[in-house]
């Protein structure tokens, strides 16, 4: 009997741990408290095609911040997306930067990529960047050349 | 056309009938908790269902993982993805085959025992002599293995997911190579708490009560024959194993239907 009920302890500690490894080994969750040491900006877009939660913000390629949500405007009709910038940014983006929806490799995620401009304020907490530039969509593209063509053949 | 319609209606009588008997056994094994109390019942249950299942379920798990991970890996590399192999595994263990896959083997080895242990015992008047003193044998026997399964079987999947994903790691990043970053990194950027690890271990909870269910009531239904309890044990089995692939079909259906 006590080493039914010893197994029987181990078990229910192995269970935990499991638990404890997919938590935080797999789904990250001591990544989910990026508000900690971070700050909000949101930006419009026109349209975010395929952008997520949790898609990655990027300046020159390197990570500093992630999509927390993504939202429509009815008043607008547009998208805003909002994001949390690690905090050593927070007084350091310029309030013309610029936000981009980019594409990883031909089959990658959505991720926006920021461009930094010349202006002398910066962004603080909660504003929203103007200059955005929206995702790349193939249906408009083809739409686009298509009337082109129908344009020169007159 | 009489006889025929009387068939049908017989059938259906006898099969409702069964529902009908199957609930009352869940309803007083669930209400009989109050034998629960003696805790050592229950522990014995988890050590025969639960512990003794450890080593079947981490076994497959790793070589289901390592077989994923193998297989992403060879098709990805195409693409020059092989990053996403680690995210792709992690989803499709955590969503669909983990749940699966440890419901069906929770069935083979555990159910189809407790299935063959009821059913003997009731052949052998065991338990019609518990009710002669006095003793509820819904209480004594079956709410035990039942509550075991309900607790067993959500901690095999979870340890049968980490072993897989860790399987799947050892393969991926220490063998073929894929970037331990890009593995682990993409893993957790696209794993969410309970879109993916959360609605997944309810469906292990789900699956649980249904085989455990399966399980005690096949045994406790049998015919007290040695035929009886071999059709009983396979019974279980099959219906288990059955019900496990068509209600993950419906959950995932309510669970990810929406794709958001």
């Amino acid at each position: 009997m006590r080493t039914i009920e010893i197994s029987v302890g181990a078990f229910m500690l192995a269970g935990a741990l499991a638990l404890v490894f997919l938590a935080v080994r797999v789904s990250g969750i001591n990544q989910m408290g990026v508000s900690a040491e971070s700050f909000t900006l949101k930006a419009r877009f026109e349209d975010v095609a395929g952008l997520t939660t949790r898609a990655k913000v990027s300046i020159a390629g390197v990570r500093v911040g992630r999509v927390t949500s993504v939202d429509v405007d009815p008043d607008y009709g547009q998208a805003i997306v909002t994001m949390a910038i690690d905090q050593r940014l927070a007084s350091k983006l310029p309030t013309d930067t610029g936000a981009k929806i980019l594409t990883e490799g031909i089959l990658g995620g959505k991720y926006i990529g920021l461009s930094l401009g010349g202006a002398d304020e910066t962004l603080k907490e909660g504003d929203e960047i103007t200059d955005t530039q929206s995702a790349f969509v193939l249906e408009n593209l083809i739409g686009d050349l298509v009337t082109r063509m129908g344009g020169d053949s007159k | 056309m009489l006889r025929w319609l009387r068939r049908l209606g017989q059938e259906a009588l006898a099969r409702l009938g069964t529902f009908g008997r199957a609930g009352e056994v869940l309803w007083r094994a669930l209400v009989g908790v109050t034998a629960l109390k003696e805790f050592s019942l229950l522990t014995k249950q988890l050590y025969q269902v639960g512990v003794l299942s450890v080593v079947i379920i981490v076994l497959s798990a790793f070589s289901i993982g390592a077989v994923l991970a193998l297989q992403g890996y060879t098709q990805l590399v195409r693409f020059g993805a092989e990053e996403s192999v680690g995210l792709g595994v992690a989803l499709v263990l955590l969503r669909e085959l983990g749940p699966v896959v440890t419901g069906l083997l929770f069935a083979g080895r555990a159910g189809s025992a407790v299935t063959a242990e009821i059913g003997l015992m009731k052949t052998t008047d065991q338990l019609s002599s518990m009710e002669m003193m006095g003793v509820d044998p819904l209480k004594r026997i079956v709410a035990p293995r039942l509550w075991a399964g309900f607790i067993a079987m959500p901690l095999l999947l979870l340890l049968f997911n980490a072993v897989a994903i860790w399987g799947a790691g050892l393969v991926g990043v220490d063998w073929l190579g894929i970037d331990g970053g890009a593995f682990w990194g993409g893993m957790q950027d696209g794993v969410e708490l309970w879109q993916d690890l959360g609605k997944g271990t309810l469906k292990g909870f789900i699956f649980a009560i249904v085989i455990s269910w399966i399980a005690v009531f096949e045994g406790y239904d049998s015919v007290p024959t040695a035929e009886g309890i071999s059709i009983a044990t396979t019974k279980t089995v099959v219906y288990s194993s059955v019900a496990v692939l068509a209600i993950d079909f419906v959950l995932t259906l309510v669970m990810y239907g929406d794709f958001n």
